[in-house]
């Protein structure tokens, strides 16, 4: 039953709260959509906890998501002892990092006065399960190694069911308790997005890199209300 | 050809007293607000100095502006690569110890406190955390050289005076200081825009106007760093950056932005230029000794048959033709060329022009120890004048001296022929030189003096028809939103979770 809750109901409700609230906030509460950077009170200690964290969670996201969406391709890699262990430890690396990085960011947060104004509850929510997160997955990678192989054998056909709408719990009820408690709060993670600051990997400025430098923008089209070609009784003209 | 109206403005900083009533307008107006007291969107430095924040003209601190980069220019501190792989930490953003931390005192103590044998007192408190502090600096803590040592002795650019240079303007006989007002200069090529990874940062079609989205900024903070001058700001509470808005709303309805209707000594300018759009990049990234001349060349003639059509056919509305050709500040900086931007070296193509301050150079001390201020001479040996060339070129000219000498040399004129006209004791020799010098006729020096010294709010002021009724009937259907608060942005600006 608890395992029904945990690994069918508790992913469904999560992704769904995630998609409605982050759509929500960020059509109509846009000025609440934002990274909320503390670098201007504190910048010292910020790039010692901020970098690593950021970094360390950056890759392995992009992991994890290799592992669900191409496993064969993984698997395949783990072929060979040498690139299993490479993998297995560069991954473990960025663990640490993003570990170390968050003590420091917390650290941080809990000694300096002017981050204490600017900090809310929802902020300590982040913190603890972003522990919970990154210290379960280290324990996963510690005591149940070459998790890249197993993961792409077990979970990634647990987590493609539960997206193909036809969910099989047989193989995660029966993982050991550190990786279901890895899953549980990765849920709980996405669940809580739009009502943290988390909503600011959502907006990630990617199409920067394709955008031009310069950006003008006009109220309205001037030429288009000059040449009055689209002054239609009843139609209503889009200047914006 | 690609025409294109700016809202432009020219400060005459011999006219500037440092009263600082335009950032207490400016600040009573937009910046009054939780996380925002730091900011000084218009700010008043004195020059020698170090300004607000601490050093803003150092670059190697700050990586501020444009660099030069073959025919166009890039990012100095942040861009597409250096912004993204910066982002988690910008290594190059000042601050609050670059600012001040704000603070207000405990006036109630005064009223509550027991009775006793000591005075009670108001203590400091930070605004940030509401504790006690102790008071380190404050934004305008270098007024009239005050802390010389800490303050104008550091200024960013005694880095192009030779020490003997820099010594001289210590010396009390030859001390001089300038006042040095500051806004936002909506940049034609604003590295503020450039920076933004999230695409907030906007300028204005209609006017030049640059802008945050509000809604779309996510604190990344890369135009705190990119914009040289220092005048995009990070609001710490909501975690949105906010700059100076050039008041748009009074613009809109007509009326001057608060600093420049408060401004004391009538020292400032606003009108309209009329510039061409595809010459910005070849501008920008031109050579630096060309910088200024290019800049200027980048405005069009509004009276020219030519420009009016382009413009017409790029769909700028009459009135706005009309508000170019009675630009005060077309006057100053095309026409009369006494006024010239700060720091064209950071190639952003301001558009806030300074008539340079002709005070500091003049009354030399001559040999006999009598001060000097009417001379034919005043400029033949640019060793002479009291504040060093180098100083101000290099705060107007990208250190280019000739363009400080050209500017001195008419606004010399336009004094020596009011000197004609009311005390009458200049030679004709005298004047017929110094007129020739400058090459300017009489009738040009009283048009300067007219502007300058007697001008009416109107001709100060020439903002052009917003056009911003037929704007809401375009975008929405008036009758659809009766009743309503308004049609733009209507939530509180609450930080977010
Ligand atoms: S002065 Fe700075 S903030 Fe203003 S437009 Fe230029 S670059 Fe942007
Ligand atoms: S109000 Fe005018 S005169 Fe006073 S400091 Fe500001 S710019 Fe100068």
């Amino acid at each position: 039953m608890l395992n029904y809750l945990l690994f069918i109901a508790l992913p469904y409700a999560a992704l769904a709260v995630f998609i409605i609230g982050s759509i929500f906030r960020y059509r109509f509460m846009g000025f609440k959509v934002s990274s909320l950077s503390s670098q201007f009170l504190e910048g010292k200690n910020l790039f010692w906890g901020s970098q690593p964290f950021h970094w360390g969670m950056f890759f392995l996201f992009f992991g994890h998501l290799t592992a669900f969406l191409i496993p064969r391709a993984v698997i395949a890699w783990n072929g060979d002892p040498l690139r299993l262990i490479i993998l297995e430890v560069t991954g473990f690396a960025f663990g640490l990092s993003a570990l170390l990085g968050i003590l420091l960011l917390i650290f941080r947060r809990l000694t300096n006065k002017r981050l204490q104004m600017v900090t809310n509850y929802m902020d300590v929510v982040v913190y603890i399960v972003l522990l919970v997160q990154i210290t379960s997955g280290l324990w996963v990678a510690f005591f149940n190694r070459w998790g890249s192989s197993w993961f792409a054998s077990t979970l990634t056909p647990y987590l493609r069911s539960i997206f193909s709408f036809d969910p099989q719990v047989d193989a995660v009820s029966m993982m050991p308790l550190s990786v279901q408690i890895h899953i549980v709060s990765a849920f709980s993670i996405i669940a809580i997005i739009p009502f943290t600051r988390f909503v600011h990997f959502l907006v990630y400025p990617v199409d920067y890199l394709w955008r031009r430098y310069q950006q003008v923008i006009w109220n309205w089209d001037r030429k288009d209300i000059r040449a009055s070609r689209k002054h239609v009784y009843g139609e209503r003209t889009k200047n914006n | 050809m690609d025409i294109r109206s700016q809202v432009s403005m020219v400060f005459h900083l011999d006219k500037c007293i440092g009263c600082h009533t335009c950032s207490i307008a400016c600040k009573n107006i937009w910046t009054d607000r939780k996380g925002a007291e730091y900011m000084w969107w218009n700010n008043v430095e004195t020059k020698p100095g170090t300004g607000y924040p601490t050093k803003w003209e150092d670059q190697e601190i700050y990586k501020g502006g444009w660099e030069k980069n073959g025919d166009s220019v890039s990012l100095k501190g942040a861009g597409k690569l250096k912004g993204l792989k910066n982002i988690f930490h910008n290594p190059n953003m000042p601050s609050l110890e670059d600012y001040y931390e704000p603070w207000a005192y405990r006036y109630t103590d005064l009223f509550e406190a027991p009775e006793g044998d000591d005075q009670p007192i108001g203590r400091a408190v930070s605004l940030i955390t509401g504790e006690p502090i102790e008071i380190q600096a404050g934004p305008n803590w270098d007024d009239d050289l005050s802390g010389t040592p800490d303050y104008a002795r550091q200024d960013v650019n005694f880095k192009h005076l030779s020490k003997a240079e820099q010594e001289s303007m210590f010396q009390l006989e030859r001390m001089t200081f300038h006042y040095l007002p500051r806004i936002c200069n909506h940049c034609l090529n604003p590295a503020c825009v450039g920076s933004c990874p999230s695409g907030a940062l906007y300028k204005r079609g209609e006017d030049g106007v640059v802008l945050i989205n509000q809604e779309r900024c996510r604190a990344w903070r890369m135009c705190v760093t990119a914009c040289p001058y220092k005048k995009s700001y990070y609001n710490w509470n909501t975690g949105k950056s906010e700059k100076c808005v050039l008041c748009y709303p009074r613009l809109e309805s007509g009326q001057a932005p608060a600093c420049m209707h408060s401004c004391v000594g009538r020292i400032r300018y606003l009108g309209v230029m009329l510039y061409d759009a595809d010459r910005i990049e070849a501008v920008a990234s031109c050579d630096e000794a060309e910088l200024i001349d290019r800049q200027m060349e980048i405005y069009l003639d509004p009276f020219d048959p030519a420009v009016i059509k382009a413009a017409k056919e790029n769909g700028i509305s009459d009135s706005t033709i009309v508000a170019a050709q009675n630009s005060p500040v077309y006057k100053f900086v095309k026409k009369w060329r006494i006024a010239l931007p700060l720091h064209p070296e950071f190639r952003t193509i301001p558009n806030l022009f300074y008539v340079l301050p002709l005070l500091p150079a003049m009354a030399s001390v001559s040999e006999d120890g009598v001060y000097d201020s009417l001379s034919e001479n005043l400029l033949s040996g640019v060793e002479k004048l009291r504040v060093p060339i180098r100083y101000l070129s290099s705060l107007f000219a990208a250190g280019n001296d000739n363009k400080i000498i050209e500017v001195f040399k008419r606004l010399h004129a336009v004094r020596v022929s009011r000197r004609d006209t009311t005390v009458k004791d200049v030679t004709e020799t005298q004047l017929n030189k110094v007129m020739s010098e400058a090459n300017m006729d009489i009738h040009e020096a009283n048009e300067i003096f007219r502007l300058t010294s007697l001008a009416t709010f109107e001709e100060r002021f020439v903002v052009p028809a917003a056009h911003r009724e037929e704007a809401i009937e375009m975008l929405e259907n008036t009758g659809d939103v009766k009743g309503n608060t308004g049609f733009g942005f209507k939530m509180k600006p609450e930080r977010g979770l």
